[in-house]
């Protein structure tokens, strides 16, 4: 997110879903939205049976590409190549829109200069696209009144993720395609509440609401609501955590309702790291790869025994409500970190309460200007979008009506070098793995593979590889292959499908018998630090064991 | 705009809204079994049928677009004799087991017979047997309950854009099945279930749970992806026992199948029950009291503050739980232990 | 056919049927053994292959034209060809006790041949004989000299109305697709004849392909159509081959493609199968067949001329409709409405059928009586029985009685009386048909047919169905009578298309008229006409008798017993009156009562 936090000032889907179905062009690059977020998908869906075209681009055949006007298939990695390509012939062609590059941006100059070398031939070449489709998809771009931009992961999880995420965002303003509605920049978020949680200030260098805790002011702000004495120092971002516990500097964590065992890339490397910490509290639902390795587990509430919020990928906050009891002596999680948290203030154990969540809520929001008018009067009868300042205000579907966030309201280009990804394949390792998830399972499959139908319908780990390759190899589906990287191994049957491109497999990450983060590479995006989960370099062979 | 007069009450629509729309705006109300404001017009179970001034026969309101200066009657004696007389013709062809169907009290079917007051069936006859086994874990599949009125086969082609389902056969014997009548191969995203208006489709997983008697419905949002979907929890006791979304809502009751179907992992019996200790480095995960892990939670990470620093800890926070919970998680770590070593898994 | 010597053989599918394709290679092994061609007459001479003239029991019909005097002949074999040949085509002596007689004059004089008059002459698989005739004349009149709006006018001018069945003004549908702002339209011929026992539209495109094509180009271009359908059926073969063949040949002559003679209007036209679904007719379903759709009617509104084909203004004409419109362009639209009747004009070709003696396809202009049609063309009923009803309009259409005998067949003097044109169907009744099983025999046929989607034609009709054969076997109910009244009102007005909605009507005519013989069927438990076996009793004549056998081979239940050579005997406890004895006797000594 900090791509785009630096191009207009906060990061998040500038648009909102709705406005999806009235896009007449759509760009869905490194977002299979059909099987990762089917809901939005259902929007790109109305979108294109009421007329509206529809670019895919994405290295494999993801069910989308069946509604798709055009479809670029990229070789994995290339992604800002393509893009720039696309805008080199926006340029090329006169359809860019001078009359919003002149008003609301800056830098414009420097980025045009930076494009010249990225023909449609060049982008060809780099990213195996024709370079009459890349034509294509510029004059379709180029040409609509309203066009969106989706993307996810599949833009992200590089080493080069923010200089992604600027080509996304220079795209849109090249032709004005952002600060108004039914178009725009927008992430497509993994989890239920990746938004809320940045929001909430979960991120090691910004307080609550996006408040860097650099800028001086802030410390003092929150320190006057919170007492106590505050850290001016950003903290570590959780990516980097893995080396500080292998360094032996982190001794200690808490680690809540997630599993990075299973999720991080390069898990073997991960395990190492946690099982170096000194002492680490894990509180979840589920005894999780990661909770196995505590030494204090807390039995948690799942979403249906709590109440609160989430903020959805359109910045939506929404209420969680309580329908059923924990079970046994499991305990609701706000009251559990509450009762940790006086707990330790206190030096001795604090009696249990249950807190009022609203209560919560309602001091966050005196903290965050941008979701000030939102409280749970308002959303017990509906939703709200933020930024939403003021009691009587709507709510906000799209940002940047007037302005950009950024310090002087405008949003800027930057330019965008070709960067290869950190690890090609080679003789060695010749195929690249990307990985990612498959409709019938949620992440590291805590809770869809404990359900007993999705299970059934999606049992088992498989690698997704192309007919040639499969030929080459002399495997069949439903046949064992070994994967390997210079990172690790796993078995997992083969799904021979022209899916994938030659030379090219995708193994869904769902699956703790087969890891495919075992395999990946914990390579970092120098300014987002982000893992490179989509492109690794891997070997493939009949597993004969 | 256009002027209308439905039932001796006057109204103005826009141009394209039809005499079924119009009437619901004047909340009156006109039976339909294939009708969804979701969907295209289907005209097919011929209830919504009005009587139109000028108009030789009843029309079906659905698919009629008002028109300037329309006179329309939606009750009449000959509109209530078509209506049940077609209500009839379903229930000589439907199972007469409201009893232990699982769409009882929350079937069209069953609550059109009751207001239509069909009891005997002038014309009770032959009656379909079409019901064959399907494997999938999601869709129960009850063909003999099935009206025909096409909201599943639509909202597969129109809405989710897979078009899983189609029919075969004519006349009686016609039948929505997929192709070939193999068995359903789809995403199981359950959008036909949820606008089936008899017991034809339901949730597998709702078989032998309580229908009304103790079920509590809560507003709630999905726990997947970052779609945001509103959901209603239908509970039972402790049990999670279905969960369905309205039409109102900004999904407009649209799910897919973790946000449907996935919900049975919350009453697992592999739920963590009780706090867990390893009380020693290398020994096992022992179950404790909630006072002792709090204790240990406390002195363990006051001793490394203590002794390394608030830096030597860090939080990881989680972006599936609640806002609140995060907020508080985040300002523990900063307040009380005085570090910004805080972060979730956003990045993955 | 200026040859001094031409034979004309019917290669229509009745004809075909019948064995004229080896009576028309017989001809030709004749005329090479016997010399015909090479001595005597050579290029003078001339087989010619020619579509249905309508007296298709007469088949196979053979005309032989000398000079410029031409004999019928009917009922002609193979065998028969080599007698032709050497007495009458050599011998010039025609045989005069295999000639038609005045049976066949009377059937044809009485008719008026708009549609069907090149039909039996042309060779329906050359263009050339087609144009030798005027042929695609009023297109390049149309296309050259007419604008589309003065064509409209032609058309709603002459009266035509729509011949499929529902009698809508032609020019006034057309004025209305014409009339929306689109960038496409479409024009389909709808040939997807799907009553039983007719047979216009099949004869119309097997004998004169091209004049459909001709009314299809008129028409494309009045309402500004560049692609056209013929929406056909595959169980049509030869219908088929000869579309396709026609308009191979129309592509090559410039007729149909790019810039029509000479103009700058583009116009082409597929053909599309369709798979025998009698609802396809339905000018909804037909659209969702040709779009790959299940052939399921769709609500109207919006109406295809507004709304049809992928979205687009789309006309659907009937294959007559269409025949008729060179003639309109031609001789103008005063010419066409001067025949028929007040509000139907024009002729109306009719599938004759039934208990009547000459059954076959007629044309006759509207509103000529109904006796007419019988008595005249058709010749009376067959075995001098009298005269019951006359069911038109097709499985959707209503029995008319013989208290109606002099109505006018027209739109509205059918449906007058519960009946109505539909395509053009016919079908006499006698003394010995049942009404009741007449009715239950059409609804067999429409809920068979039923597409299924709407709920009275689904439900409706199965249970009209079983009520009618719970009647006609004997199980009928004190107060069907009124519950088939009631439900054949409700599937009629609440249904989505017109499958439904004229479904009951053979019910509610029969109902209208021949009550009584519900009534005899349930309170008596006795069918009047004597068909339907479950109400009646078996019984053998004594003196009838010859103890044959036969009837107690026949009886699958073994209820007939008998000595050889004596009287048999049937033991009505054991009978299930399924008839198969009254079959096999060969005396006439078992009856049925």
């Amino acid at each position: 997110m900090a791509g785009l936090a630096a191009k207009f000032g906060s990061g998040a889907m500038t648009n909102s879903v709705a406005e999806i179905a009235e896009n007449d062009a759509l760009l869905v690059i490194g977002s299979n939205t059909t099987e990762n977020h089917p809901i939005i998908g259902l929007r790109m869906k109305e979108a294109v049976a009421k007329g509206a075209r529809l670019i895919v681009a994405d290295p494999r055949r993801i069910p989308l590409v069946k509604f798709a006007t055009l479809w670029l298939r990229q070789k994995p990695g290339t992604d800002a190549v393509l893009l720039n390509a696309i805008m080199h012939v926006i340029l090329e062609e006169g359809l860019e829109d001078r009359d919003f590059i002149t008003r609301r941006t800056e830098a414009f100059e420097e980025f045009e200069a930076s494009l010249a070398p990225f023909t449609a031939e060049f982008g060809a070449e780099a990213t195996g696209v024709p370079a009459e489709d890349i034509r294509k998809a510029a004059r379709i771009f180029g040409s609509a009144v309203n066009a969106g931009i989706y993307y996810a992961m599949g833009i992200t999880q590089h080493s080069m993720g923010t200089n992604n995420v600027h080509a996304v965002g220079n795209l849109a303003m090249l032709t004005g395609n952002v600060g108004k509605r039914a178009a725009g920049v927008n992430p497509l978020r993994g989890q239920n509440n990746v938004q809320g949680a940045c929001d909430m200030g979960c991120l090691p260098n910004v307080y609550p609401g996006y408040q860097s805790v650099a800028i001086p002011g802030m410390q003092q702000k929150f320190e006057a609501a919170w007492g106590g004495t505050l850290s001016g120092k950003p903290g570590l971002p959780a990516t980097e955590m893995t080396g500080a516990m292998l360094a032996g500097s982190l001794k200690g964590m808490y680690v809540f309702g997630e599993n990075p065992a299973l999720s991080d890339p390069n898990t073997s490397h991960s395990l190492k790291a946690f099982k170096n910490l000194e002492f680490l509290v894990v509180q979840d639902i589920f005894l999780t790869e990661t909770a196995e390795l505590a030494d204090v587990v807390l039995p948690g509430s799942s979403f249906a025994e709590k109440n609160g919020t989430f903020t959805s990928s359109e910045r939506r906050i929404q209420r969680v409500r309580q329908a059923i009891a924990s079970p046994g002596e499991a305990r609701n999680d706000l009251a559990i970190i509450d009762q940790i948290y006086r707990s330790f203030a206190a030096g001795s154990v604090a009696e249990y309460r249950l807190p009022d969540a609203a209560a919560v809520f309602e001091e966050a929001a005196s903290l965050w200007p941008e979701i000030a008018g939102v409280n749970y009067q308002r959303l017990d009868k509906d939703s709200i979008c933020w930024p939403c300042p003021a009691p009587d205000h709507p709510g906000t579907p799209f940002l940047f009506k007037a302005m950009f966030s950024r310090e002087g309201g405008r949003a800027l280009f930057t330019a965008v070098p070709q960067v290869l990804s950190d690890e090609l394949p080679d003789e060695q390792y010749p195929f690249v793995l990307t990985t990612g998830r498959e409709l019938f399972h949620y992440h590291t499959g805590t809770m869809t593979r404990r359900s007993a139908g999705l299970n059934a319908v999606a049992p088992e780990a498989f690698v997704e590889i192309n007919p040639v390759d499969a030929d080459g190899l002399g495997v069949h589906s439903g046949e064992s292959l070994r994967v390997t990287s210079r990172r690790g191994m796993i078995d997992l049957k083969a799904r021979v499908s022209g899916i994938v491109p030659p030379q090219v497999v995708f193994i869904p990450f769902h699956y703790r018998e087969a890891a495919a983060n075992l395999l990946t590479n914990d390579a970092m995006d120098p300014v987002c630090r982000i893992m490179e989960a989509k492109v690794c370099a891997v070997r493939i062979e009949k597993n004969m064991s | 705009m256009i002027h209308l007069t439905i039932d001796d009450k006057s109204i103005e629509v826009p141009a394209g809204t039809t005499v079924l729309e119009a009437a619901r705006q004047l909340d009156i109300d006109i039976p339909t079994l294939c009708y969804d404001s979701r969907l295209k017009p289907y005209g097919a179970c011929r209830l919504c049928i009005v009587e139109i001034a000028g108009f030789p026969k009843p029309v079906t309101s659905c698919t009629t677009p008002a028109a300037d200066n329309m006179v329309v009657r939606t009750n009449s004696a000959l509109l209530h004799r078509l209506r049940k007389t077609t209500i009839e013709l379903l229930l000589s062809d439907h199972p007469n087991d409201c009893m232990v169907c699982v769409r009882s009290g929350d079937c069209t079917l069953q609550e059109l017979a009751y207001l239509y007051d069909v009891r005997e069936n002038r014309f009770s006859g032959g009656m379909r047997d079409h019901n064959r086994p399907d494997a999938n874990p999601f869709i129960q599949r009850d063909q003999n309950k099935c009206v025909m009125c096409g909201l599943c086969v639509r909202v597969c082609e129109e809405v989710q854009g897979v078009g899983a389902i189609g029919y075969s056969n004519r006349g009686f014997e016609a039948k929505v099945c997929p192709p070939f009548e193999k068995d359903l191969n789809c995403e199981f995203c359950g959008q036909c279930v949820s606008v089936c208006p008899t017991g034809a489709l339901s949730g597998k997983m709702w078989a032998g749970q309580p229908r009304q008697e103790g079920v509590k419905l809560t507003d709630s949002t999905c726990t997947y992806c970052g779609c945001g979907c509103n959901i209603t929890l239908h509970s039972h006791g402790d049990r999670l026992i279905r969960v369905s979304s309205k039409k109102t809502s900004h999904n407009r009751g649209w799910l897919c199948v973790k946000g449907r179907f996935g919900y049975d992992f919350v009453n697992r019996g592999d739920r963590l029950t009780t706090p867990l200790i390893r009380r020693e480095k290398g020994g096992a995960l022992e179950p404790a009291s909630w006072d002792e892990a709090v204790q240990f939670v406390v002195t363990r990470m006051a001793g490394i503050k203590e002794k390394h620093g608030p830096d030597a800890l860090a939080g990881l926070a989680s972006a599936r739980c609640t806002n609140e919970e995060n907020y508080l998680f985040q300002k523990f770590f900063r307040s009380v232990i005085g570090t910004n070593n805080i972060d979730h898994c956003a990045r993955y | 056919m200026n040859s001094e010597i031409t034979v004309n053989v019917c290669l229509g599918t009745g004809g075909i049927a019948a064995g004229s394709e080896m009576v028309m290679e017989e001809f030709r092994k004749e005329f090479e053994t016997a010399g015909v061609k090479n001595a005597k007459f050579g290029d003078r001479c001339k087989i010619h292959k020619v579509g249905c003239r309508g007296f298709c029991a007469r088949d196979v019909l053979v005309d032989v034209s000398v000079g410029d005097k031409t004999w019928t002949y009917q009922y002609i074999q193979p065998e028969m060809v080599k007698r032709i040949v050497k007495d009458h085509v050599l011998g010039r002596q025609p045989i005069t006790e295999w000639l038609v007689g005045d049976d066949y004059h009377t059937f044809h004089d009485n008719q008026k041949k708009v549609i069907l008059g090149d039909l039996g002459k042309i060779d329906p698989e050359s263009i050339e004989e087609y144009v030798a005739v005027a042929g695609y004349t009023a297109a390049r009149k149309a296309l050259t000299q007419m604008t589309p709006a003065e064509i409209i006018e032609t058309m709603k001018k002459s009266g035509l109305r729509g011949r499929g069945g529902a009698g809508f003004p032609t020019g006034l549908k057309w004025s209305f697709c014409a009339a929306n702002e689109s960038d496409d339209r479409y024009i389909i011929c709808n040939a997807d004849e799907g009553d039983p026992g007719a047979f216009m539209d099949r004869s119309v495109v097997e004998g004169n392909p091209h004049a459909v094509l001709e009314g299809m180009i008129i028409g494309a271009y009045a309402i500004g159509a560049t692609h056209g359908y013929v929406y056909i059926r595959a169980e049509y073969p030869l219908a088929v081959n000869r579309l396709n063949m026609a308009l191979e040949q129309a592509k090559e002559k410039g007729f149909l493609g790019k810039k029509l003679f000479g103009t700058s209007f583009d116009f082409d036209i597929k053909v599309k199968l369709g798979a025998g679904a009698f609802v396809c007719g339905e000018e909804t379903a037909l659209i969702a067949s040709i779009e790959g759709e299940r052939g399921m009617p769709r609500a109207k509104p919006p109406f295809p001329a507004n709304k049809g084909l992928w979205g687009k203004p789309t006309i659907i004409n009937n294959v007559e409709t269409l025949a008729n419109i060179p003639a309109i362009i031609n001789r103008g639209a005063e010419w066409f409405a001067s025949i028929g009747s007040e509000k139907s004009k024009g002729t109306k070709v009719i599938a004759l059928t039934g208990k009547i003696r000459n059954t076959g396809l007629i044309e006759i202009p509207m509103g000529t009586p109904l006796k007419d049609i019988i008595f005249n063309i058709g010749g009376g009923i067959e075995g001098d029985k009298l005269f019951k009803a006359v069911q038109t309009g097709g499985p959707s259409g209503g029995c008319i009685p013989q208290q109606h005998i002099d109505l006018p067949v027209d739109y509205e003097g059918l449906k007058s009386v519960g009946s109505m044109m539909g395509s053009g169907g016919m079908v006499v009744l006698d003394e010995t048909d049942c009404m009741v099983n007449i009715s239950k025999f059409f609804l067999e046929f429409t809920q068979a047919e039923s597409c299924g989607k709407c709920v009275p034609c689904r439900i409706g009709t199965k249970r009209l169905l079983e009520i009618l054969t719970r009647i006609t076997e004997g199980n009928g109910r004190k107060g069907d009578i009124e519950l088939l009244q009631e439900l054949a009102e409700d599937v009629r007005d609440s249904s989505l298309c017109g499958l439904g909605m004229s479904a009951p009507n053979p019910v509610l005519s029969t109902l209208k008229y021949f009550r009584h013989e519900y009534e005899a069927h349930i309170n008596q438990k006795k069918c009047p006409a004597k068909v339907c076996n479950k109400l009646l009793t078996f019984f053998i004549r004594e003196d009838m008798c010859v103890g044959c056998g036969m009837c107690a081979k026949a009886c699958s239940v073994a209820a007939i017993t008998g000595e050889k050579k004596k009287p048999h005997h049937i033991d009505s406890s054991l009978c299930i009156k399924c008839g198969s004895c009254f079959d096999a006797c060969k005396f006439s000594a078992v009856l049925k009562e």
